[in-house]
């Protein structure tokens, strides 16, 4: 176990240099020099240069790399902004505060929102299928999958402010959404990111009830489901303590893949709700063009999902006892 | 031309016809997959009618022109301010649902006063085209990556399979909006405006570089079993070329999944264009954008809810309709799979 977990995060940590190698260097190859931002309307070259240097943009972009990196681990000196300390993503071009903590700030709103649609899809999409399994081909099941059909297509965007027009403007059911932290008021915390979490649910929560109904339905025809059966074991007791168990190890796989689907359809969330989250500093970060945010974000984002998706393999072990970690 | 897979389905197929008009005595006639598929696929009620709407929406896009001289109105002409009696004071349409009328088929943006109709008509347009483009050339380059990784296999195989497994690894949403700008300033100085052709290329672009990988990875895991089958196995021994075995033996073999992925992909690249515009990111003012209606709609819901229901419904028409049809014309190609 404790190797597996060492190997994995070896994995995971060449995955994301690779990633950060990339994305460095696709954005500070390109011409637009964000010097020339700083340097303002009449800017004399020996200026231009000067915030260059204090940049530190005057060096080889591969050197540059490397003192981005080195930065993450020991902290790094700037001439322009002065010393910022491990771990350090730079400073944002735009607003001039650490790219760290800008992230960190926004950390709590964006897995707020994500664990809480989580929770949302896995229990609501694995019961309403289960449900519909357990009544394949009757009423019930109709129902469930045609409007998995529609839910599946609805999007974000659209039913976001609809809902929000109805259930906050009109029908004032639940208050408008906003983040509370949870340490501040835990129920505020909860129905203020209530509508959120429902409606980034929605579409996964559509694809999970499928998916959960078509596993079901495939676990109850395997061979162990009619052993047990033809043991004398009620057919209540082979669906709710077998075969889910069976069905959910599939499920779980694709958990760990829609994570980072997950991570998207959350920046768009928060966009509509104007929650301040890792998504919306995203979006004004692209905005701004602002070079040294936009990489913090993309790493912290691509590291959330690879560390996640290691939690996601370890979980399998505790839910299926055929699998063994090694 | 060898088709494997389907000779089973073809006797069944055969048989079942001869059995239903064994009474007329005519004889049997042979239908090519193809036939047999659209015959399947006539009988689905649900994928008529889906292909029926699917089809209106890329003719509404096609003719987007045409409709609005009929109609006699621009996306581009702000009616509510050079009229005056359309807006009140502050901007928004004095007719009730958001001044929905006669002369107004699906009422007036708030603030500009630009026609929702012609608006959404061109938007269509715009997202649609987006989508196609993106849809054909990531298929084209999946199809490339997928066949050359898993009939090459070897060296190659390990480089393509580990881009696509870094692919599909990053958060994609993510990685579309932050790429988006670096995709244009490699063209564009900071000084200059972009152009709109430009993010309209840069859009499809980025798209179809994080879009491929899915394509790909499915077809190298079915070009891997199909390279280990007698009938490939033959055509290599009888000394057929690489590129006769990939288009005369795998690619008609191919055909299948890949059109299914196709349809299974063109809604998410509508919702994906669509969702760059709602984020602001995507096409710029004053190009006409399914997405950018939401952005707007998402502004001024609180006090014009019926602008927005244009672009939401007409959107969940279109995606409701097109994964309806993706399921019928994947029950038409292979009718053993059940949903």
């Amino acid at each position: 176990m404790t190797s597996y977990l060492v190997r994995r995060v070896a994995g995971a940590l060449v995955i994301l240099m690779i990633i950060s190698a990339i994305t460095f260097y696709l954005f500070y190859a390109v011409p637009r020099d964000p010097a020339r931002a700083f340097c303002g309307k009449i800017c004399q070259p020996e200026t231009l240069a000067l915030i260059r240097h204090n940049l530190g943009m005057d060096e080889p972009l591969f050197v540059q790399y490397w003192h981005w990196l080195v930065g993450i681990f020991a902290g790094r000196e700037f001439v322009q902004f002065g010393s910022c300390p491990a771990p350090c993503l730079g400073y944002s071009f735009a607003t001039q505060e650490p790219v760290f903590s800008a992230i960190v700030d926004r950390f709590p709103v964006t897995v707020s929102l994500t664990l809480g649609a989580s929770v949302v899809i896995l229990a609501f999409g694995i019961l309403t299928g289960m449900i519909a399994a357990w009544k394949v081909g009757q009423p019930l099941d109709k129902i469930a999958s045609s409007s998995s059909v529609i839910g599946a297509s609805l999007q974000i965007y659209f039913v976001g402010p609809l809902l929000a027009f109805y259930l906050v403007d009109t029908m004032q059911l639940i208050p408008r959404p906003s983040y509370v932290p949870i340490t501040e008021n835990p129920l505020d915390w909860f129905t203020h990111l209530m509508l959120p979490w429902v409606v980034l649910s929605i579409i996964f929560t559509a694809n999970y009830t499928r998916m959960t109904r078509s596993q079901m339905v495939e676990q109850l025809a395997e061979d162990y489901v009619r052993t047990a059966r033809a043991k004398g074991m009620s057919s209540r007791s082979v669906f709710f303590r077998f075969a889910w168990r069976g069905a959910m190890i599939p499920i779980l796989t694709i958990f760990g893949v829609d994570l980072a689907t997950l991570l998207g359809g959350a920046i768009i969330t928060e966009q509509t709700f104007s929650l301040h989250g890792i998504g919306e500093l995203a979006v004004r970060a692209v905005q701004n063009t602002d070079l040294p945010m936009l990489l913090g974000v993309t790493i912290v984002g691509a590291a959330a999902i690879v560390l996640l998706n290691i939690v996601v393999d370890v979980l399998y072990a505790f839910i299926d006892p055929r699998v063994r970690l090694s | 031309m060898t088709f494997p897979s389907s000779t089973a389905t073809d006797a069944a197929a055969e048989s079942a016809d001869t059995a239903g008009t064994a009474g007329s005595g005519s004889a049997v006639v042979g239908r090519s997959p193809g036939q047999l598929m659209w015959r399947r696929f006539r009988r689905d009620k649900t994928g008529v009618v889906s292909a029926i709407i699917v089809l209106a929406f890329f003719l509404i896009a096609l003719l987007a022109p045409v409709i609005a001289a009929l109609y006699g109105k621009d996306p581009y002409t702000t009616y509510g301010q050079n009229q005056p009696g359309l807006l009140n004071e502050f901007g928004y349409p004095i007719a009730p649902n958001g001044g929905v009328s006669g002369d107004f088929w699906f009422g007036l943006e708030p603030g500009l006063g630009r026609d929702v109709f012609t608006q959404l008509v061109y938007g269509i347009r715009t997202s649609l085209s987006i989508a196609v483009i993106v849809t054909v050339v990531s298929t084209i380059i999946g199809i490339a990556m997928g066949i050359t990784s898993g009939y090459i296999g070897g060296k190659t195989d390990y480089v393509i399979g580990r881009v696509i497994d870094t692919l599909l690894a990053f958060p994609s949403q993510l990685f579309l909006i932050v790429f988006l700008p670096v995709v244009e300033a490699a063209f564009v100085l900071p000084e200059e405006e972009t152009p709109v052709w430009l993010r309209y290329v840069s859009i499809c672009v980025v798209l179809t570089v994080l879009g491929w990988a899915t394509i790909a990875r499915l077809l190298r895991a079915q070009v891997l079993s199909l390279r280990a089958r007698e009938f490939v196995e033959a055509a290599r021994v009888t000394g057929a070329s690489p590129a006769r075995v990939i288009f005369k033996e795998l690619l008609p073999n191919l055909w299948t999944p890949i059109i299914i992925q196709a349809t299974l992909a063109l809604p998410l690249y509508v919702g994906a264009e669509a969702g760059l515009g709602f984020l602001g990111v995507g096409m710029t003012e004053p190009t006409p954008d399914w997405g950018r209606m939401f952005q707007v709609g998402a502004n001024v819901y609180h006090s014009d809810v019926t602008y927005l229901l244009f672009p939401g419904v007409s959107m969940l028409i279109f995606v409701v309709a097109f994964n309806l049809l993706g399921d019928s014309i994947r029950d038409a190609f292979d009718p053993k799979t059940k949903r």
